[in-house]
């Protein structure tokens, strides 16, 4: 990849006369000044693999033409249905009222189905062509193939630092293989940039960037997009730099994370939206102590040397984060209330298996004062609300939720005063409690929420308490990102003599601002380092040099499975965000951005006698016994370096 | 699921079979637990046109053991071959349980592994360690193929187009042989990158007799000749055993593909093996 940056390779795009599509160079402080100030200086070079995400079902489209009405409804596994629903406008000339798009229950979305697929449209056009309906299911091996792949980041990184630690400046030249095409602008390279720093309090930052395309299946952002290959590439050098200098990679983190009293912290430069780049609460510092003290840190530290002693190779690892979630600029709720007193929440957000279902109702019977199961929510139907966004950059909690919110109030207040109206007492005085109407103070004036509605119909006696349609539409627009933030321990014993890693332990200490569930939210955490126990250890979606797949099938492509994942503990940290009226952050991706960091790590950690340092992954076997390998040949007998007490 | 057209027969006898077989030769191919097969079929690597399906063939389900042989009729299925051996040979329950996974095995079987020769495959390299035999029968002639003569090379037998391997042979370990097997798998239930499968037994302080079988190094499961030659009559110690995987590891070529290195796989084949060999040492009685 890197050669293709080259300016002798050959052009995959010869119109372009170069294969570099995106470069640019962004800078913050005085970073020679602070080289020049260092102790020490740490530089490597980290490589981070293709890998992707690989829902387990794969992409399908199915469309109807209804020629009476001139009209055509499709089905498509996208994450996005309103941006369907706008590319098909133009590609069936038609106007969108004429279009429906569909997404069902997705079996998991990550961001492999937030692009646009030719298929989107061809399936569409071949149901108009031939007047009938046509389906499309993607198999496995088409999809291995043709659908968005993700990751594979160079980063030539270097740390200056004080002989305390204490972190001056990060230089970073970084390469991104964006596949043949780039289909999302400076999404990826900019996502990598925005996100290089995290939880550090680094002033002075240079980054040279350059986005390659090459022979493969175009790179989409998937779950992380950019965060976990930058983070990686952070954490790997904060922990290098600790073995440089003597420090314990807990102690190092410690006086390097920024405090939460200098929160609102303010970086000096744009996020991804524009709008200033400002991490607006948390606290990483009391991340990092939760999540060692969860781990056992202390008693790992006090025990990993007479382990050794007995041949029993274990190592613990960190890695923090903190996270621009929930891109606006908006997304469409459409909340109603029908003539039983049930309530329909529809928006735009789809659901791809992270229970939009269940938090979505939790938001709206919270806000209205009904039970939990009288509320359906429908996702990703362009036919119930007008205007939409879409699942991805773990938004739709704070963009759908807060919209389903504020129309669930508006609706609300409607209901209050037709209730008004109904039991002849002032608005001040309803209350709605259980999806029971009453009088404050008096029990007895009880109605039904449903009396409430069916009250408003005009009858021939007399019109309604007021208009019967008990519906509002919110696009809640949030000013810019909130920072969601972790820190990541994982537990690794290594097999030596095999260079197997076994994950014995791994621990997630988080901030998603106000849980509205916390099973779900442990779910979420869960499949996210599920994912990124994958790309630590085992997936790699690999080419060989003439650009032929290499792994494509699931023998080849070897996803975790839940023999593979060791118990994760988490622990939950709420530090609401004052960026929208919830409180919440977003949450889908995070668990996916720390695992190859923290893993690779607790590798390096668990092999320091041998002096190894991991620079790529996935970790299997052959890459770690090669690299026992080599260093019992530069060294002929281990030693302890960097061993700590 | 979308394997190239192809002919289906699904016979009630062996005859029929062996007919069928006969007349289509290297156009047809036999399906039994269809653990390998169909997933080729599906990814259309193999396209046969004709596939002769023997689950429906009676007969050919028996487990029996005489005179020190296990005979296993060519429906058996590696989980019943897996129960029967849990009381009876621990050995094979042990390589049986690195298979897959259970409903992989439920359905897998022993003679199929045997006759599909996937160098990684666990069942062949115990074919091959327990000097098995294989009985093959086509319309004109039935025979017997040593398990030392069946593997050609990676997924290739000594079979001829027209023969169906109808029994497998297996001397099982003498009492007293001690045995150890291990491997290293990406995930549980994968294919092994390599692994490696001992017998031994002893003789007071000395080894009497080695067996290694090696898979996952090679175009064909191995027996590790020179190891088991040095360990004859050799004093059962630490040190022999670190020599004899020394010199098991020593002579092996095996490939890189995106899983292992070829280095890998012979730095991994001598660690296996030295386990393997101090499991069976240690079993033979006597300990190290």
């Amino acid at each position: 990849m890197r050669a293709g940056a080259e300016a002798e390779a050959p052009l995959l795009h010869p119109e372009w006369g170069t294969n570099v599509a995106v470069a640019f160079t962004h800078a913050i402080g005085d970073v020679e000044e602070a080289f020049r100030q260092a102790d020490t200086v740490l530089g490597e070079t980290f490589h981070i693999q293709r890998y992707v995400g690989m829902p387990i079902e794969p992409r399908g489209v199915v469309a109807v033409w209804d020629r009476r009405d001139g009209s055509l409804t499709t089905w498509n596994s996208t994450q996005v249905s309103h941006f369907v629903q706008q590319g098909l406008t133009v590609a069936l000339d038609l106007p969108p009222h004429k279009i429906r798009v569909i997404a069902p229950d997705l079996g998991g979305g990550f961001g492999t189905k937030a692009s646009g697929y030719a298929e989107d449209a061809l399936v569409p056009i071949a149901a108009l062509a031939l007047r009938r309906p046509v389906k499309w299911i993607e198999d496995r091996r088409e999809h291995m193939m043709g659908a968005a792949h993700a990751r594979h980041q160079v980063h030539q990184i270097e740390l200056a630092a004080k002989r305390d630690g204490t972190i001056l400046a990060v230089r970073d030249r970084i390469w991104l293989d964006l596949g043949a095409y780039n289909v999302w602008g400076v999404v990826l390279p900019y996502n990598t940039v925005a996100h290089l720093i995290g939880p550090h309090r680094i002033r002075n930052m240079h980054v040279d960037v350059k986005a390659v395309v090459t022979n493969k299946t175009p790179n989409a952002p998937y779950r992380g997009a950019g965060r976990p290959e930058t983070v990686f590439a952070m954490d790997r050098a904060v922990d290098c730099l600790a073995r440089q200098l003597g420090i314990d990679p807990a102690e190092i983190r410690r006086r390097n994370y920024i405090r939460a009293d200098e929160l609102p912290y303010d970086f000096g430069m744009p996020y991804r939206d524009g709008n200033p780049l400002v991490y607006d609460s948390g606290d990483f510092p009391a991340a990092l102590e939760a999540a060692l003290a969860a781990a056992g840190y202390d008693d790992f530290r006090c025990e990993q040397p007479s382990l050794r002693e007995r041949g029993i190779y274990r190592g613990i690892g960190i890695s923090g984060y903190v996270e621009g979630t929930a891109i606006g600029p908006f997304e469409g709720a459409t909340v109603k209330v029908d003539l039983s007193g049930r309530v329909i929440v529809a928006t735009g957000a789809v659901s791809s298996g992270q229970g939009h279902e269940t938090s979505f109702a939790q938001v709206a019977a919270d806000a209205l004062g009904v039970p939990l199961e009288w509320v359906t929510v429908v996702g990703g139907d362009t036919a119930t609300v007008p205007f939409g966004v879409g699942t991805f950059a773990s938004r739709s909690a704070v963009t759908a939720g807060n919209s389903i919110a504020d129309a669930t109030g508006a609706v609300k207040a409607k209901l209050v005063r037709a209730a008004a109206t109904l039991l002849e007492a002032a608005p001040e005085d309803i209350l709605i409690e259980e999806g029971q109407v009453s009088v404050r103070g008096v029990p007895a004036s009880a109605v039904p929420l449903a009396k409430v509605v069916q009250a408003s119909i005009p009858t021939y006696a007399k019109p309604g308490v007021a208009s019967p349609d008990f519906e509002a539409t919110s696009y809640h627009h949030v000013p810019t990102v909130t920072y969601a933030s972790a820190v990541h321990v994982a537990e690794v014993e290594v097999d030596v003599g095999t260079g197997h890693v076994r994950l014995r332990r791994y621990v997630v200490a988080h901030d998603c601002g106000k849980v509205i569930n916390p099973i779900i939210v442990e779910g979420q955490v869960h499949g996210g380092v599920a994912q990124g126990v994958g790309g630590a250890l085992y997936e790699e979606m690999a080419y060989d040099d003439e650009g032929q797949l290499l792994a494509g099938t699931l023998m080849d492509y070897l996803v975790p499975t839940s023999m593979e994942l060791p118990r994760i503990d988490t622990v939950h940290l709420e530090f609401p965000s004052p960026r929208n009226p919830l409180g919440v952050k977003g949450l889908g991706e995070g668990g996916a951005i720390s695992p190859p960091a923290a893993i690779a790590n607790a590798v390096e950690d668990a092999l320091a006698p041998f002096g190894v340092r991991v620079t790529a992954t996935p970790l299997g076997p052959s890459r770690v016994l090669e690299l026992i390998a080599d260093a019992r040949e530069e060294r002929v007998t281990p030693r302890s370096r960097g061993e700590r007490a | 699921v979308k394997p190239a057209p192809f002919e289906y027969h699904d016979p009630r006898t062996l005859d029929e079979a062996l007919t069928v077989l006969g007349a289509r030769g290297d156009d047809a191919k036999v399906l039994a637990g269809g653990q390998s097969l169909l997933p080729m079929l599906n990814l259309r690597l193999a396209r046969p046109a004709a596939i002769v399906d023997l689950n429906r063939v009676a007969g050919l389900d028996g487990l029996a053991v005489s005179g020190g042989v296990l005979h296993l009729g060519a429906l058996v299925r590696q989980r019943a071959l897996e129960r029967w051996a849990a009381t009876e040979c621990p050995l094979i329950a042990a390589v049986l349980r690195f298979i897959g996974h259970a409903a992989i095995r439920n359905r897998g079987t022993v003679a199929g592994s045997v006759s599909h020769a996937d160098p990684a495959a666990e069942l062949p390299a115990l074919f091959v360690g327990l000097d098995g035999a294989a009985v093959v029968r086509s319309h004109a002639r039935t025979r017997e193929i040593a398990a030392h003569e069946l593997y050609r090379g990676p997924l290739m037998t000594a079979l001829e187009a027209d023969e169906i391997v109808v029994e497998t042979r297996w001397s099982l370990p003498a009492p007293g042989t001690g045995w150890g097997v291990h491997e290293v798998s990406r995930r549980h239930g994968d294919f092994a990158l390599v692994g490696a499968i001992a017998l031994v037994t002893r003789a007071g302080d000395a080894v009497d007799r080695a067996r290694i079988a090696i898979f996952g190094a090679g175009p064909t499961p191995l027996r590790a000749s020179g190891a088991e030659k040095a360990l004859a009559g050799a004093r059962a110690t630490r040190d022999t055993i670190v020599e004899a995987a020394r010199l098991a590891a020593a002579d092996l070529e095996p490939d890189s593909d995106i899983h292992a290195s070829a280095r890998y796989r012979r730095m991994a084949a001598r660690t296996l093996v030295e386990r393997a060999l101090a499991d069976a040492v240690a079993l033979a009685g006597g300990g190290l």
